[in-house]
């Protein structure tokens, strides 16, 4: 029999993971860093083009590729953190994030893939906006109604996914995405009908919720949506580490078969997981919907309102290994790219799309942290895989 | 993390319920007949509903009109044809739940209820119009569209019979097609957009296998990753470079038809099957490949063999890991020639993120096609002709909003997941890295 380890040794080994997964991350920020100036220089015509005389000038290929990734990521920097406005800015852009990072967190900790974050947003922020802007409520319970409206619209639409899962093995991966395409058909066609077209337009754009509905400022872009969603996490935080259900969503996750053997209703907790991701993915829906934008006004409904955050959410979910608090950290890194990633675009020219590179590269890095420790010699890499996405934790 | 495509595994609680029947049935064939059946029930429904909607006769022109051969227009009555179909629908469901059909009458019943179904939305959304439903359009279309599901679906299959779950063909997609477009439009050649393509799709492919099999990062969480970084490169590299000079870097010829000699002559599958472009052709000769290599080479048994027991492949002296880089790569090829598709292979020029979801509907054609190349590529035309027919009824003017056309491929999908799933098995060892 084997002695149970002492205490401190537990908690060092413990305390050598935590440190070991914040030194891969941040080596995997550099890395992607790193690839995504190699892309900036790349796709420049004219700072490539100095490369040719890279041998008889190399101060001029180097300066001008140095000019250019410098302008980009401290115009990166500085929109993220660079001032208090900035910084709001940043939180407003993690808010979402964080909430979608939940749906997509929660659902890998239950062994499913809830590719459809993006959906559920949709549908969240659709009902979100719709009793927005046209239910005359007072002004605390119109708020509060219209966030249910989402969480709601989310929830089904997540549960769905998670019926047909248990009901008949449809895979949620290909389930999920199909839901996205379906959901933003429902709102292009949604937004062609009375009931959201904002009268005396022929564009798809809906009327702007009421004051009332929307989430109070608190300082610039951050509002009471970020707290909304710091809470979120704490209560799912407490569901997977403290209740019951987060019991067998983990024993689900690690196991269905062990888990179902031991009596735990594994359709039941798989419709109930994706019924919870789906809500908390309607929350990023309706922190689109109802957060005040730059102008303290939210932005009325359209087709591109909630971005690609479903997708995002899950480049967070991973680099936030699935639990609350690292998502919480991913969900404000991503949120500083993105809102830095408007910066770098309107000063330096640099496509926004570069953040979505830099993200998806973060997690490709951090996913293969033995890819890491070879090119950064000084890190020391657990042998085998790694799991970013908790279920087997 | 479980695989990709879980077998569900019964476990000792399915015990068999019902012992009146001479074959037992299990729990999960009863509620995979019982959910086929309620659903056969309700499309039945709605066709009954839309009898009272439909007016007038429906025509269906077999041949184009521009065709030198003219086979006749066929007119039918409209609100008695979709009755009809209705019934016999709501008779294949009842046949379901009652669960009296012997295994050979249920896939009759199966198939004769998906006809009606065809049949009776296709006469209702027809009758009354002043343009046939073009069915030599539809069919050719189909044949078309399924192109770069077909090219997909083969590449899922090669690399899933090794083992290695491919989510990434949206991804390999994109990049292929993003690929061909910009050296299409740089030297005006199809053969050159084409290797273009074949080359991004296999270097996409040498990303998945390298952090697969390598690096052993989980199958699924990677396949999306690599979704989202051709995504965020095709997009950059899109904005950065190919936006501001789009007439040099995003103007790519696109593939002619090319009609083989006499077949192409021949009345309504002439146009369908042999009027079409090289891709198409690739497309059909590569299903035949990819059986070929797969259930008659040393090769194929090798791949077949590492994605069922790698442990006895690696004992009889297979490299398993080899095996594995040697199908992804070459499952590579064909997501390369499938990307290539929406560029060269329809309207040249490029847009981001043009290839919405195909690579997910050639994935569910993978497993609907039980992982074997001619039922996958015959899954992927049963989605071709969703799409086109989507496409084909937007210009009848039904009342049915576009919107809700455009999500038929993907209700499709759903629902086929949905409905066969539990009747299929992955390769054992898919989506498992395999370490010594």
């Amino acid at each position: 029999m084997a002695e149970p380890e002492p205490r401190t040794n537990r908690l060092r080994a413990w305390a050598s993971a935590r440190w070991r997964d914040w030194t891969i991350t941040l080596a995997a920020f550099v890395l992607a860093l790193i690839v995504g100036a190699i892309l900036m220089i790349v796709a420049d015509p004219e700072v490539a083009g100095n490369f040719a005389y890279l041998f008889t000038a190399p101060g001029l290929a180097l300066g001008a590729a140095w000019t250019k990734v410098s302008t980009a990521y401290s115009a990166l920097l500085m929109g993220a953190v660079g001032s208090p406005s900035a910084l709001a800015a940043t939180t407003a852009a993690a808010a979402p994030l964080i909430c979608a990072g939940l749906a997509v967190g929660l659902a890998f900790r239950a062994g499913l893939f809830n590719i459809g974050a993006q959906g559920q947003a949709v549908v969240g922020s659709m009902a979100a906006a719709w009793v927005g802007f046209s239910l005359p409520l007072p002004p605390v319970i119109h708020l509060i109604v219209a966030v249910l409206a989402g969480l709601i619209a989310g929830a089904l639409w997540g549960g769905v996914v998670g019926w047909l899962k248990a009901r008949t093995g449809a895979h949620e991966v290909i389930v999920t995405i199909m839901m996205n395409y379906i959901a933003s058909g429902l709102l292009a066609w949604a937004l062609t009908t009375s009931a959201f077209q904002r009268p005396g337009r022929s564009d798809p754009i809906s009327p702007e919720v009421a004051g009332s509905a929307t989430f109070p400022q608190i300082f610039e872009q951050l509002h009471v949506g970020f707290f909304v969603a710091l809470a979120a996490a704490l209560v799912v935080a407490w569901v997977l580490d403290r209740s019951v259900l987060g019991f067998s969503i983990r024993a689900v996750g690690a196991n269905p078969h062990a888990a179902g053997t031991a009596g735990m209703n594994v359709g039941a907790t798989t419709i109930i997981t994706m019924a919870l991701a789906g809500a908390l993915a309607g929350l990023a829906g309706v922190m689109a919907a109802l957060g005040p934008s730059v102008n303290g006004v939210p932005t009325p409904l359209s087709e591109g309102l909630v971005g690609t955050v479903g997708f995002d959410a899950i480049t967070v979910a991973l680099l936030g290994r699935s639990k609350p608090v690292g998502i919480v950290f991913a969900g404000l890194l991503f949120g500083g790219l993105s809102a830095g990633g408007l910066a770098m675009q309107s000063v330096a020219q640099t496509p926004l799309t570069l953040t979505l590179v830099l993200q998806a590269l973060v997690v490709l890095f951090v996913a293969a942290p033995q890819l890491v420790a070879t090119l950064v010699p000084f890190l020391k890499a657990r042998k085998g895989s790694v799991s970013l996405t908790g279920a087997d934790a | 993390m479980s695989s990709v495509h879980d077998a569900h595994v019964p476990s000792l609680s399915d015990a068999p319920e019902q012992l009146d029947f001479t074959v037992v049935e299990s729990r999960d064939a009863r509620r995979a007949r019982l959910s086929t059946g309620a659903l056969i029930g309700v499309v039945g429904l709605v066709l009954a509903v839309l009898v009272f909607s439909t007016s007038g006769v429906a025509r269906f022109a077999l041949s184009d009109a521009f065709a030198d051969v003219q086979l006749p227009t066929i007119e039918l009555p409209g609100a008695p044809v979709v009755a009809v179909c209705a019934v016999l629908c709501l008779l294949a469901a009842a046949g379901f739940i009652s669960g009296r059909l012997p295994g050979r009458w249920s896939m009759l019943a199966g198939i004769v209820a998906g006809l009606a179904v065809t049949l009776g939305f296709l006469t209702w959304a027809a009758a009354g119009k002043d343009l046939p439903f073009p069915v030599a359009n539809q069919l050719a279309g189909t044949v078309f569209t399924a192109t770069p599901l077909i090219l997909g679906a083969l590449c899922g299959v090669v690399g899933e019979r090794s083992g290695v779950v491919n989510v990434a063909i949206e991804g390999q997609f994109l990049t292929a097609a993003f690929a061909a477009a910009i050296v299409g439009s740089v030297t005006q050649s199809i053969p050159a957009a084409l290797f273009a393509a074949v080359l991004a799709g296999v270097l996409m492919a040498s990303v998945l296998a390298v952090f697969a099999i390598k690096y052993l990062v989980d199958q699924v969480v990677l396949g999306v990753v690599i979704n989202l970084l051709a995504s965020g490169i095709t997009g950059f590299l899109f904005d950065q470079l190919v936006q501001p000079n789009s007439r040099v870097l995003n103007s790519a010829p696109t593939m002619d038809p090319i009609p083989i000699p006499l077949l192409a002559e021949l009345p309504l599958i002439g146009p369908v099957l042999f009027q079409q472009t090289i891709l198409v052709y690739l497309a059909i000769v590569s299903v035949v490949v990819v059986w070929f290599l797969l259930f008659r080479t040393r090769w194929g048994l090798r791949v077949r063999a590492v994605g069922e027991h790698p442990e006895a492949a690696d004992t009889v002296g297979i490299s398993v890991k080899r095996v594995r880089w040697q199908a992804v790569l070459v499952a590579g090829i064909f997501s390369g020639l499938g990307g290539a598709f929406f560029t060269v292979g329809s309207v040249g020029i490029f847009s981001k993120d043009l290839t919405v979801g195909n690579g997910f509907i050639a994935l569910a054609a993978v497993i609907m096609g039980r992982w074997h190349p001619v039922l996958a590529a015959t899954m992927a035309l049963f989605f071709g002709f969703v799409v086109q027919m989507a496409s084909q009824l937007q210009t009848l003017n039904t009342p049915v909003p576009s919107q809700f056309l455009l999500m038929l491929p993907y209700i499709a999908t759903i629902i086929a997941v949905a409905g066969l799933i539990g009747r299929t098995r992955a390769p054992a060892a898919d989506g498992i890295p395999y370490t010594k």
